[in-house]
């Protein structure tokens, strides 16, 4: 086994992290494109798809990064979710867009959660029905990441099935401006931009159908799980950068005439933090090595490394909140924005309750 | 043993049930469950309910204008407001400094302050910590230097909740800095409005307005406003922090939380049936209830033996831990109940006067929010490792 990085990506690490603590004050229109000119968008591409990487660990190394700066980019919708299906299943119209994507002059946006599938992949009661050679799209989608600013949105929808089947789920390229789509925004307690996508009567032609009608589940699954072990690796990096302000604080702060950090109940507390932070690493590193496995291995470990960080992400948020005391409770504090990351993040695809007792599934077999 | 309520307490809840119903409005009930922020007229309105039965100080003597209860009707009352999602009694005046100036206060003091705490006429709020000063309370600095009939304040004094609406602060001053630092600390009445005071908020990790600075530059305070003895203030810190200790494990909110997390988990949808149903959120539920049954009985143990005569000392400390154990775990039970609808956050929702229906559910809108400001309890009345290091002091003899 080997656990180095790749020469190029220990590079690309470096110079993000660089780029990341230099920048963190960039509005959002500019970071995507600077993201697209240091060509992390194509870091999510493989070559065959215009981009230079589109592994596991291509992804992982990017989203670490950004997780350890705290920052915000719409790259998981864009360039992992809504890219991915487009790659995986689109027509040569539809791949089109992958070079828009990556040149950060299109931001797209997946539209697939609602409000009562919880976390479940295959629980869609959006219908699109066939009208006038076209479709007809109804439905709500809820908690879509970047609608907002996103110009065309991935939305799935049922051609046929009832709302828990995995078949007969289609996907479409809906452009936002289509009549009957409406976006309310709103920000969520990290501040990502997120929205509350409804569709009313909302008429498609069939060639916005992404993929085989009523067959997409598969696909969506597998762009998921690309998605999941992104965001594990966020977390890990922002758990990192938790870690870190939490060791520089207890040991400047000063209470009862010395640094706290030097109490023992503080330190074996900062210890449990790094073994565990550890294990999530792994975890990470075990689901990027998975993610091109068959699927029932690679789902195994997609739920094996959500649950680990659902758990860790947790514990580490809790722990450096406390033993930072009241300053850790404060929004200037830069601990806080990390922390809250950590949680949300535990609600993104899957919390660690879904994800435990997907896994005693999976592993039944 | 017997663990069942007496006739009398049975009809004592009644009592407190039927008022409820008459006084609490479901409007603002409804601002508490869904854990909106409430304002500072909510919260008199609320007192002034309270106040007008006689009920608002319910742990002072009689002779004040409290209640005369016992032990046991103080945790039914503090419970039934709970469970109906009535705003929690705001402490700083009536639980923290009204029982240390019935203790320690002159006559003036009593008759000037303590009627007023009760009408609702002075907000009080508490100024111990400083920014150096936290679990370390007695290296506070903030000084206070008698000339002649005032003191001269100076310093700053922080986390200072809800000093935003408060017109008066009681603090902890250093009136002498060449002994013992414990015993170099006087507990002064601070008129808010005295040139020389001003307030700045530090907004929360959930963007609650709810702590403050509070500075003092050059503030003169009349020395009628010392309580008991200059540099005796350290003992009536601690008196004060020890006094009331019924409701330090907050089981009222507790059991409020518990039914509430059990409301939304039949509410939510779970593959094809609800949430509620769902063995693994089952499983996570009941064991938070188990945990709360037996602290139930813990509190009511260690409350009996200070009924009993035995000052509640270091066992309060175990209330204090695992009480707020139980709440964080609970915030975090809701937060997971609400699935992805716990990532929005609606500012327009938080104050609750939200007129059109939001568009998330109404029960998720708080939940995260909730979720981190309760980690403030493990934080604020002595850490819960400041607790742990009191039970292996004191308790254990460690
Ligand atoms: C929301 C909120 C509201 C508050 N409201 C008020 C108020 O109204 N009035 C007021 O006066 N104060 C208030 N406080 C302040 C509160 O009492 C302090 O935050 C608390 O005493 C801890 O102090 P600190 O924040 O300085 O943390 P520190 O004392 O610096 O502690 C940091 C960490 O070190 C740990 N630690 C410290 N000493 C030891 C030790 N000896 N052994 C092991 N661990 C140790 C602590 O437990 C904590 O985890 C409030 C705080 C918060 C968060």
């Amino acid at each position: 086994m080997n656990f180095q990085l790749t020469e190029e990506r220990q590079m690309l690490k470096e110079s993000l992290r660089r780029f990341f603590a230099q920048n963190q004050d960039l509005g959002l229109d500019e970071f995507w494109k600077a993201l697209a000119e240091l060509g992390v968008i194509g870091a999510m591409f493989s070559e065959k798809q215009g981009g230079y990487g589109g592994e596991g660990f291509d992804l992982s190394v990017v989203f670490e990064e950004l997780g350890r700066a705290g920052l915000k980019a719409p790259l998981m919708q864009s360039g992992v979710l809504a890219g991915g299906l487009l790659t995986q299943l689109g027509n040569d119209d539809q791949q089109a867009l992958v070079e828009q994507i990556i040149a950060g002059r299109l931001q797209l946006a997946f539209a697939h959660g609602e409000p009562r599938s919880r976390y479940l992949l295959r629980h869609v009661s959006t219908t699109a029905k066939n009208c006038d050679g076209g479709f007809r799209l109804d439905g709500h989608k809820s908690v879509v990441i970047n609608a907002e600013r996103a110009k065309k949105l991935i939305v799935s929808a049922r051609t046929s099935g009832t709302f828990n089947d995995a078949g007969g789920i289609s996907l479409f390229v809906v452009d936002k401006d289509l009549q009957g789509l409406q976006v309310h925004g709103y920000q969520t307690l990290d501040g990502v931009d997120a929205a509350e996508v409804r569709l009313e009567n909302c008429v498609l032609p069939k060639s916005a159908m992404l993929g085989q009608e009523g067959q997409a589940f598969d696909a969506i699954e597998y762009q998921v799980a690309r998605a999941t072990a992104a965001l594990c690796a966020e977390s890990l990096g922002a758990m990192e950068s938790a870690k870190e302000l939490t060791v520089d604080y207890i040991k400047t702060r000063q209470q009862f005439g010395v640094a706290i950090g030097k109490f023992q109940a503080l330190q074996h507390r900062m210890a449990d933090v790094l073994i565990e932070i550890e294990q999530a690493r792994s975890a990470t590193i075990n689901v990027c090595g998975h993610l091109e496995a068959e699927r029932g291995s690679r789902e195994l470990h997609v739920s094996a490394a959500k649950n680990l960080i659902g758990r860790v992400g947790r514990l580490v948020a809790e722990e450096c909140i406390q033993l930072h005391g009241g300053i850790g409770m404060t929004q200037e504090y830069r601990l806080g924005a990390v922390a809250k990351r950590m949680i949300m993040i535990d609600h993104e695809w899957g919390d660690s309750d879904h994800h435990l007792q997907r896994f005693i599934e999976l592993s039944r077999g | 043993m017997d663990l069942s309520y007496s006739h009398e307490e049975r009809q004592f809840r009644e009592e407190v049930r039927a008022f409820l119903s008459q006084n609490l409005s479901p409007a603002l009930a409804d601002k508490v469950r869904l854990g909106a922020r409430l304002g500072k007229s909510d919260h008199e309105a609320w007192h002034a309910k309270l106040n007008a039965r006689g009920w608002l100080a319910s742990s002072w003597p009689l002779e004040y204008g409290g209640t005369g209860w016992t032990a046991v009707q103080r945790q039914i009352f503090e419970d039934e407001l709970a469970l109906a999602h009535a705003p929690r009694i705001v402490p700083f005046g009536l639980t923290m400094l009204g029982p240390v100036l019935q203790k320690f206060g002159n006559e003036e003091q009593k008759r000037r302050f303590l009627p007023r705490i009760l009408s609702g006429e002075d907000w009080w709020c508490q100024g111990y910590s400083e920014p150096g000063a936290g679990s370390d309370l007695a290296t506070l600095r903030t000084s206070a230097v008698r000339q002649g009939r005032h003191y001269l304040v100076n310093g700053q004094k922080t986390w200072t909740t809800l000093g935003q609406f408060a017109n008066w602060i009681f603090c902890l001053v250093r009136t002498d800095k060449d002994v013992k630092p414990q015993a170099g600390i006087s507990f002064l009445l601070i008129d808010m409005t005295s040139p020389g005071v001003s307030v700045r908020p530090i907004v929360l990790i959930d963007g609650a307005a709810e702590v403050n600075e509070v500075f003092f530059d050059n503030v003169e305070v009349p020395v009628e406003n010392l309580v008991g003895e200059e540099n005796d203030g350290w003992t009536y810190a601690k008196y004060l922090l020890t006094h009331e200790r019924t409701n330090i494990a907050g089981l009222g909110f507790s059991k409020a939380g518990l039914a509430n997390v059990k409301r939304i988990a039949s509410a939510e949808a779970f593959d094809e049936g609800l949430l509620i149903d769902n063995p693994h959120f089952a499983a996570r539920l009941a064991q938070v209830e188990i945990d709360l049954m037996a602290m139930a009985t813990t509190n009511s143990r260690v409350i009996a033996k200070a009924a009993a005569g035995q000052a509640p000392g270091a066992e309060s400390s175990m209330l204090k831990v695992k009480g707020t154990l139980i709440r964080q775990e609970i915030t975090d039970l809701n937060r997971r109940a609400v699935g992805p609808y716990a990532m929005p956050f609606l500012p327009e929702a938080v104050e609750g006067g939200c007129n059109e229906e939001p568009v998330i559910p109404d029960y998720a809108v708080m939940q995260s929010a909730q979720y981190f400001n309760n980690r403030k309890l493990s934080i604020f009345g002595g850490s819960n490792e400041i607790q742990r290091t009191i039970i292996c002091k004191a308790i254990l003899e460690l």
